[in-house]
Formats: structure tokens, sequence, C-alpha cells
């Protein structure tokens, strides 16, 4: 006796669980840029490569969970919070991974090499900014004490606090970045001005690491807003 | 009366065949449903599950299971309509069960989210229409009931969100959650038997002669659900703090001490299904029984004999041994996103609406009223995802299983008529 009963069909796939999953493959990317910079520095050429590569593959693994969730939320799905929302921070969380993703291939592509003025400011500023993407990955991570408290009180204050840490950190980077910016600024005649171009390029997108994953902490935010 | 002296025993035959049919695809298909809250928080495994449904099925119907029973038998249809006519309720009986069950069977067999209530209330109403017309019908009781299934969905709804609202409140939004479940815990507990007894005994259990006046309901209730609570808060006692858990889970600990307590819930909404659903399958069949055994009086008010309602309980537990099992374990299996206290609610706001409707006679939907109930869930924010197009398909068993169910019964009584009388 095949059943298609109500009850049986009533529960759709929880987009939270598939949201963490994707912010780990997201978080597995950006955590790889410190050592691809290490790499960088010490022109290791093949760990470049293997960096890259790993890079490279969390990073396939993560746009494949991210079309799953988009096929499992379709418009009938009643969710705790919007739709939109949870499809926005997710097209956030995946930009992520994108922009670690572009950040190797760019390295390896014009097989770059870090000037010494450059290398204590820029492997500061990586530090900083995959920290701030760890801590967006713990915002992420409070889905399911959010979902249990349904996204209101203690839980949703101590998300809160989180992401004004993350907000914090976020400002950091921007600060470090700046001052990437500035030193690149007082060397750049000593560049190749493609290189000076390129590695203008290239602080601005290790920026956009923090940027991108303080702007999935402000999604969630919305999610929270009361 | 050539009829029932002269096919009686056949008739009284055909009736509990059918009625025994019934009760058995109540089990396989429907039972599932209603332990789906308890079995999908991973609370209670299939096999507890089994075995608490058996008990609670059987004791829900065998202890609150005739009123429904009364008002599927003689509430929907007039009998003043037929006084002079028993041949004709007995065959129109006998063509509304025989087009349940044939619609149940069409619609599993294709799939088709349908409800065993509806199919049998528009079977009595279809037999109705085709035997004597529009006069047969009771129409004010037929509102009642079909209004009750908007109701009863709805209401499962507001007291499953108003149940989830409560324990946020008082025990997950605290300084120590663990600590609040376990203070709050056996209260949960005794709401569970506090209010299952009392809506049950209240008014008295007539065919099991059992008169208790509406004190002492409240003191049996009371006495019943404060037992429970210390059942309940034994179990709890036991349970210790798991930091490791709760270090990825902040919650686990909480819904460990609500793991044990949803056993209550499982039992209670078996007892709730047990006392509505039964009807379904010996409601016509009592039906039957009593105008042959009177010979030929359409008693209105005529107590339920009990012989019927042992036949009409086994039938479901022998159901649910069979097949209903399977049904369980691929609901069972399904859900993985309830969690005990969301499964706790949910549940015993199901348990205590189906409990209501049964005392008030009301044939309810188990299925429907526990999708009220998890929706209500929903409605708390306490559920990733909901598919909405359940309530197409639940809109759908109303729209369709009644005229099909009436359709078909009125067809079977115009062929039953042709060879009986």
């Amino acid at each position: 006796m095949p059943t298609s009963n109500p009850f049986g069909n009533l529960f759709g796939k929880s987009p939270f669980p598939a949201l963490q999953d994707h912010m780990r493959a997201v978080l597995e990317c950006a955590r790889d840029v410190i050592p691809l910079f290490n790499a960088l520095v010490a022109e290791d050429l093949a760990a470049v490569q293997r960096a890259q590569q790993r890079i490279s593959a969390a990073e396939a693994r993560a746009d494949k969970i991210k079309n799953e969730i988009r096929l499992a939320m379709p418009k009938s799905l009643f969710m705790p919070v919007d739709r939109r929302d949870l499809l926005e921070l997710l097209d956030l969380q995946d930009s992520v991974a994108d922009t670690a993703e572009d950040i190797a291939d760019l390295l390896l592509e014009r097989q770059m090499k870090a000037p010494p003025f450059l290398q204590p400011g820029l492997l500061a500023l990586v530090k900083r900014c995959v920290e701030t993407c760890e801590q967006a990955a713990q915002v992420i991570e409070e889905f399911d004490e959010l979902l249990e408290t349904g996204f209101r009180g203690r839980e949703a204050s101590l998300v809160e606090a989180m992401l004004a840490e993350l907000n914090a950190m976020e400002h950091e980077t921007d600060v470090l970045g700046a001052e990437v910016s500035r030193t690149l600024f007082s060397h750049e005649k000593q560049l190749h001005p493609v290189d000076a171009i390129m590695w203008y390029r290239l602080v601005e997108w290790v920026g956009d690491l923090a940027d991108f994953a303080n702007k999935s902490g402000n999604r969630v935010r919305l999610l929270i807003a009361h | 009366m050539e009829l029932i002296t002269q096919y009686g025993t056949v008739l009284i035959v055909l009736a509990v065949i059918f009625g025994f049919y019934m009760s058995w695809g109540i089990g396989a298909n429907d039972v599932a449903n209603a332990m789906g809250t308890s079995v999908g928080s991973g609370a209670i495994t299939v096999r507890q599950a089994i075995i608490i449904a058996a008990v609670f099925e059987f004791s829900g119907a065998l202890i609150a299971g005739g009123n429904v029973t009364n008002t599927i038998r003689n509430g929907i249809i007039d009998p003043t309509a037929m006084a002079g006519t028993p041949e004709v309720l007995l065959l129109g009986m006998l063509s509304a069960l025989l087009a349940a069950a044939m619609w149940l069977m069409i619609a599993s067999w294709r799939g088709w989210p349908v409800s065993t209530t509806h199919s049998i209330v528009g079977a009595v109403i279809g037999f109705a229409l085709a035997a004597i017309g529009t006069d047969a019908v009771a129409w004010p009781k037929v509102i009642q009931i079909a209004s009750s299934w908007v109701v009863s969905p709805v209401l499962g709804g507001a007291v499953s969100f108003l149940l989830m609202l409560s324990i946020r409140r008082l025990i997950l939004d605290t300084e120590q959650p663990f600590q609040s479940a376990r203070r709050w815990g056996p209260v949960y507990v005794f709401m569970v038997g506090f209010f299952i007894s009392l809506v049950t005994l209240f008014k008295g259990l007539d065919h099991l002669n059992l008169e208790l006046s509406v004190t002492g309901s409240f003191v049996a209730a009371l006495l019943l659900g404060g037992l429970l609570a210390l059942v309940g808060w034994n179990m709890i006692r036991k349970i210790r703090l798991d930091e490791a858990a709760d270090r990825s889970f902040h919650f686990s600990s909480v819904e460990k001490v609500f793991t044990p307590m949803m056993i209550f819930t499982a039992c209670a909404m078996a007892f709730a299904h047990g006392s509505n659903d039964v009807a379904n399958g010996i409601g016509p069949m009592a039906a039957v029984v009593g105008i042959v055994q009177s010979g030929g009086q359409i008693a209105s008010e005529s107590v339920l004999p009990f012989w019927i309602l042992l036949l009409g309980a086994t039938g479901i537990v022998l159901g649910l041994a069979t097949l209903g099992f399977r049904v369980m374990q691929t609901i069972g299996s399904g859900i993985t996103e309830l969690t005990p206290t969301r499964g706790f609610c949910a549940t015993l706001a199901a348990a205590a609406t189906v409990v209501l409707a049964s005392r008030t006679g009301l044939p309810v939907s188990t299925t429907h009223i526990a999708v009220g109930a998890v929706i209500g869930v929903g409605l708390a924010r306490g559920i990733g995802a909901i598919d909405l197009r359940v309530i197409g398909g639940i809109a759908m068993s109303w729209i369709i299983t009644l005229p099909a169910g009436g359709l078909l019964a009125a067809l079977i009584y115009l062929i039953l008529r042709g060879i009986f009388l």
C-alpha cells in the first residue's frame, strides 16, 4: 500500500543544516588562504599550487551544496524566517568562497611574488580577514540554537553580541587593508605597473573575504530583527 | 421485516466483516500518522510506538470510543425519516461501510491523501440522499461535523503554538535551561494526564457502568495527573546534564529531559486516536447489529454492545501489526526536524484536541489535527521547513473524499437493494 499521507509529506528539508554545511565548506576555502600566502612568501610554488587546489575543491563543494539548497527551497515552504533573506545569506556566504578562489587563481596564474616590503602587512591582513570569516561561521553555527528558541530571547542577544564582534573585526581588516595599500603606494614605483595594479586588486580581494563574511552576518541580523 | 428474519444473520456477518476490515484499514494506515510526531522526534523507537499504539489504541477505543460511534450510527441520519423502513437503514449502513472501505483502498493504492473519517461520513450521507432524499440527513449535525473539520486542526495548531511559547518562556529562554526543564517537566506531564483523563471521565462512561460526578471526574483526573507527574519526575530525575553534547548544541540536555516525557504524549495520542477513529469502522456495524437484534426497531438511543467496541479495537491493533508498522517506519525516518520539545507540544496539542472532539461525539480527522498541531509549532518559528502543499492535499481530501464516498455508497446501496429487496 503506497501511502502519500499528509503527515509524511508535511516536513520539508530544513534549510538551516544545509546552510551550515555550506558555510563549513566556505570556511575551508577561507582558511586555506593563510597557507596560500605563507607559501607565496616562502616562494614555494608547489605549495601555492596545493593550496589553490584545495580551495578550488572546497569551492566546488560549496557550489554543489548551494545548488541543492536552492532546489530544496520551493515557494510552498513555510519557514521561520523569510525565504529571500536566506537565499541572500546563501549568496553572501558563497561570495566568500568565490573570492578565496579568485585570489588563489590570480596568484597562481600570474605566478606572483610578494615583494618583501609588502609581506608583513599582507600576512597580518590575511590572518585577520580569515579570523573574521571564522567569526561569521561561528554565527551560522548558532542556527540550531536560534531555531530552538524561535529566533528570540537570550540566544538572539548572544548572536547579536557575536555580530557586533564580527562588525568590529571587519572594521579592523579595513584599517589593516588601508595600511597595506599605503605601503604599496609608497613603493609602487619599484614594481612593474601591471604587478602594482594586481597587488592593489589582491589587497582589495583579501579585504573582500572579511567584507562578505560581515555582510553574511548582517543578513543574520535581519533574521533576528525584532 | 422479511429481510431481517430471512437474512438477519447474513447481514450481521457482512457488517462484522466490513466493519472489521475498516478497523483493520485504520490500524494499517492511520495509526502511523497519529504516532508520527512521537516517532519522528526520535523520542520513542518504532518498536515502542507499536507497543504503545497497540495498548492505548485498544483502551482508547474501548473506554472512550462510544460517543463518536453513536454519532456515526445515528447522528448523521435523522432516524424518524426511516422509522418505518428499517431495512433501508440496514442496507444503507452496509453500503456506507463497503463504500468507505473501497474508497480508502482505491485512495491508498493511488497514493491520495484521504481521511477515514471523511470517507465514512460522506458514505453515510450519500446513501441517505440516494435512499430517501435530503430530508433523511440531519443537516444541523452534518454542519457541526463539517465545521469541526475546520475548527479542530486550527484548535490543535493554536494549542501547540501556545505550548511551544510556554516551553520557550519557562525553559529554553532561561539562565539555566536544563534546571528549568527538570523543574517544569513534571508539570507538563501532569497536564497530559490531567487533561486527557478529565475529558474522558467527564460525565462518566455509561457503557462501562462508570458514573462520575463533575467533582468526581476532577478528583480522579487530578489523581491520575499527579500519578503520571510522579512517574515523569522519577524518570526526569535520572537525566544528567551532558556538558559535552551541550557544547555543540546548547539545548541537548533539555531535549533529553523531554525524551521520556514524549512517552506520555505518545500514549495520550494513541488513546485519542483509538477513541475517535474506531467509530469509523464500527459505527455503521453497530447500527446494523442494533437493528437486526431488535427485530427492526430503530432506536436512537441504545447501548453500544461491548463486543462491537472490542472487535473494532482488535481490528485496529491487527492492522497496526500487519501493515501499520511499515508505514510508521517510513514516516518515522522522514522527520529529523522534530526535536522532543517540539514533538511534545505538537503531540500533546493534537491528543487533547482529538479527545475533546471525541468526547463531544464529533468524528474528526486525527491526521489533519496532527498536521495542524505541527503547523502551530511552525508558526512559533520552531520548525525549519514545513511544506504547505500538504494543506492543498488536505483540502483535496475534504472536497473529493466526501462526494466520492457518498457516490460509492449510493451506488452500492442501489445494487444491494436490487439483490435483497
